[in-house]
């Protein structure tokens, strides 16, 4: 059976997909980046590879999201594809009549607008925390409450309280202010999901025209507080779709797929088994001209497969093929 | 005896070098902005103050290490705060214990006798009028043919063979056009550049996407301060039109290359019929005539906090949405990570590509093959 691998390496998540000739999915992984991306990758490949049936042939390799470079190296990508393309390719695979796609993920957020199954506009905010999966993740740690039930208790919120939402600082200190004069907490998570659905609409979703169909995914997707709070705030019903949460790394397969099949290609995929491979990063400062740029390299085994952080091709590193 | 020493902005200073030696000037060349620019300069300016500031504080102050002190800069008129910067920048040089002398060039056409007082300032040879009107001339030559080589690289750069060749052989043909010195030499050097350029192995047969790029002068002249986004997008494969180039911009009301002989002002007039300061109007104008010309799509250019391209930034849906035509707006500062910034231009130059296929082919592209419809 013959299959495609698609790689969506995040801030937050690193998420693996092994998808088949039809599109079916036959594996999926989320796992945790902890800062680790080159160690999470290997263990994901490591991880997946179990969940597969015999004889299977991976095909074709894709990769995305803000590690995609790093794991392009390491796995022999054939596409190496922003987030962006990658979501969108996905969620018109599940959803063919989508004109909008909403994105919460660990470190980023993004809306994405299609008109007749094209991207016509899209905006992406970078690290701001509010409006993100990690400052969720946060306040549920500091409330003490797993993140998977915090969605579920804004919905037994009867009567939500207003919190301030554009700056995690604000929002944070307006928590701690509500929960002292005693409001119940799942008002408060209730109120704090709908800060984070206005400050996205505000900030990300500005001058967006958001039509129906609209579709919910990445990580924040699986908060049903946020969802309801997107669909009260646009009074619009929201589809959250399945795998919902690995999203970009199916994008990334079927782009896998689309760049071997018309192009005729065979993969450059190097194995599951550089899973046991030894890797590590190294940087240094290059002195070849007042910018002093960092270039980070990293090795596998002991040749180095890639350099970033150049503004000249000084160190580039001539791909094969 | 004046060291003198002025901003860096792209490639112009080649120009402006030529021009203050002819004058009989000592001329302290600027470096190209680095990391080390930009720590100086963020560490002696306001923190809220936009990008250009920080800049030019970082600049001036390692052309003072290299024994500059008088610094020619241009003020401006209109609500945009960088027409003080060269006030403040002297203020903060002095307070840091460095005399320098601020020569600030006002436009000439509404102050006149500031421009001769200048002119006089900078000219300790004593040439005569006619002598300095043909140094000003030559040195506007030379601008010209540093604005025209930079502008053929923009289209060559997305259809060269060889990753880099275009990039390589500019900085080549740069020093030709730098070693000229005469009306005479500068174009003959001109015209071997433009020839080599030309030269240079390209497939025609690439899908054509062109990008105009419009926003604020200094994010938009001097690729340090924009993560060199011209030279990134013609890596992309994008042939880019950039709305500013300094002749151009010293020119300014005298548009006429467009299609429909509008200028950007009558362009922007529908949208913003006032003068907001800075080039907040021009970005909107040249949207609508970029879109007019039938472009794929348009990137702003802004320093963050930079309020007339705010103003246009707010206003550019509405343009976008009446010519159907993208637009992506970056608002540059300190950060000197890409890598933000090349995902949202790949993504932006995907979205273009394939809305350009889609109009070719009419077929849905966007679903991989094998896709359930």
């Amino acid at each position: 059976m013959q299959a495609y691998l698609g790689i969506d390496v995040g801030s937050v998540s690193t998420n693996l997909v092994i998808q088949d000739q039809a599109g079916k999915i036959i594996a999926g992984l989320y796992l945790r980046t902890k800062g680790r991306p080159v160690e999470t990758i290997q263990a994901g490949l490591q991880q997946i590879a179990q969940l597969l049936p015999e004889q299977l042939q991976i095909c074709g390799v894709g990769t995305t999201g803000s590690g995609r470079y790093l794991a392009g190296v390491m796995v022999g990508a054939d596409v190496v594809k922003n987030e962006i393309t990658a979501h969108a390719v996905a969620a018109s695979y599940f959803i063919p009549k989508v004109q909008t796609i909403l994105e919460i993920g660990g470190q980023d957020s993004k809306i994405i607008i299609l008109r007749d199954g094209i991207v016509t506009d899209f905006a992406m905010n970078t690290v701001c925390a509010a409006g993100t999966g990690s400052f969720l993740d946060q306040q549920a740690s500091r409330l003490g409450i797993p993140i998977t039930e915090f969605g579920n208790l804004a919905l037994k919120s009867c009567n939500p309280v207003r919190i301030a939402g554009r700056c995690t600082v604000f929002a944070e200190s307006d928590m701690i202010h509500k929960q002292q004069m005693g409001h119940p907490i799942p008002d408060i998570i209730n109120g704090l999901c709908e800060a984070l659905v206005r400050n996205y609409l505000n900030n990300i979703g500005k001058g967006k025209e958001i039509l129906a169909p609209v579709v919910f995914q990445g990580g924040v997707a699986a908060n049903t507080g946020i969802k309801m709070a997107f669909e009260r705030a646009l009074s619009m019903e929201i589809t959250v779709p399945p795998h919902h949460d690995v999203m970009g790394a199916i994008g990334a397969a079927m782009l896998a797929k689309e760049e071997l099949v018309d192009m005729h290609k065979t993969t450059r995929f190097k194995g599951f088994s550089i899973s046991g491979l030894t890797y590590h990063t190294g940087s240094f400062d290059c002195n070849g001209c007042p910018n002093n740029c960092e270039i980070a390299q990293i090795y596998e085994e002991d040749n180095v497969i890639g350099r970033w952080g150049a503004r000249c091709p000084r160190w580039d590193i001539i791909q094969e093929g | 005896m004046r060291k003198v020493t002025f901003p860096h902005m792209g490639e112009s200073y080649r120009a402006f070098k030529m021009l203050l030696n002819d004058l009989g000037n000592e001329v302290i060349l600027p470096p190209r902005p680095s990391l080390k620019t930009l720590n100086l300069g963020v560490q002696f300016t306001p923190e809220f103050a936009c990008f250009p500031l920080k800049v030019l504080m970082g600049t001036y102050l390692e052309t003072i290490e290299k024994g500059a002190n008088t610094l020619v800069t241009t003020g401006g008129v209109g609500p945009c705060r960088a027409g003080l910067y060269s006030e403040l920048h002297k203020k903060i040089l002095h307070d840091l214990g460095h005399p320098i002398e601020m020569i600030v060039f006002e436009p000439p056409r509404l102050y006149p006798f500031n421009f001769i007082r200048n002119v006089h300032k900078l000219n300790p040879g004593r040439l005569s009028i006619k002598a300095i009107i043909n140094c000003i001339k030559k040195g506007w030559r030379k601008l010209q043919a540093l604005d025209n080589a930079e502008k053929l690289t923009h289209i060559i750069r997305p259809r060269e063979l060889k990753k880099g060749t275009t990039t390589q052989k500019y900085k080549q043909v740069l020093e030709w056009i730098d070693n000229a010195n005469t009306t005479s030499d500068i174009i003959e050097a001109e015209a071997a550049a433009l020839e080599e350029l030309h030269k240079i192995p390209q497939d025609h047969g690439r899908l054509d996407v062109k990008v105009g790029i419009v926003g604020e002068i200094y994010v938009l002249l001097e690729p340090t301060a924009n993560l060199e986004i011209e030279e990134t997008l013609g890596n992309l494969g994008v042939e880019v039109e950039r709305s500013m180039f300094l002749t151009g911009w010293a020119r300014d009301n005298t548009w006429k290359e467009t299609v429909e002989g509008m200028t950007v002002k009558d362009a922007a007039h529908p949208y913003l019929p006032e003068l907001i300061g800075g080039h907040g109007r021009d970005s909107i104008g040249n949207t609508v005539l970029y879109a007019k010309r039938k472009f794929d799509g348009i990137i702003q250019l802004a320093p963050f906090t930079c309020i007339p391209e705010i103003v246009a930034r707010t206003i550019l849906p509405a343009v976008s949405k009446d010519y159907n035509i993208p637009v992506l707006t970056f608002f540059l500062d300190e950060q000197t990570g890409k890598a933000g910034m090349n995902t949202r231009l790949e993504a932006f130059v995907d979205l273009m590509k394939r809305k350009k296929l889609k109009k070719q082919h009419q077929a849905d592209i966007l679903l991989p093959s094998g896709a359930i419809i």
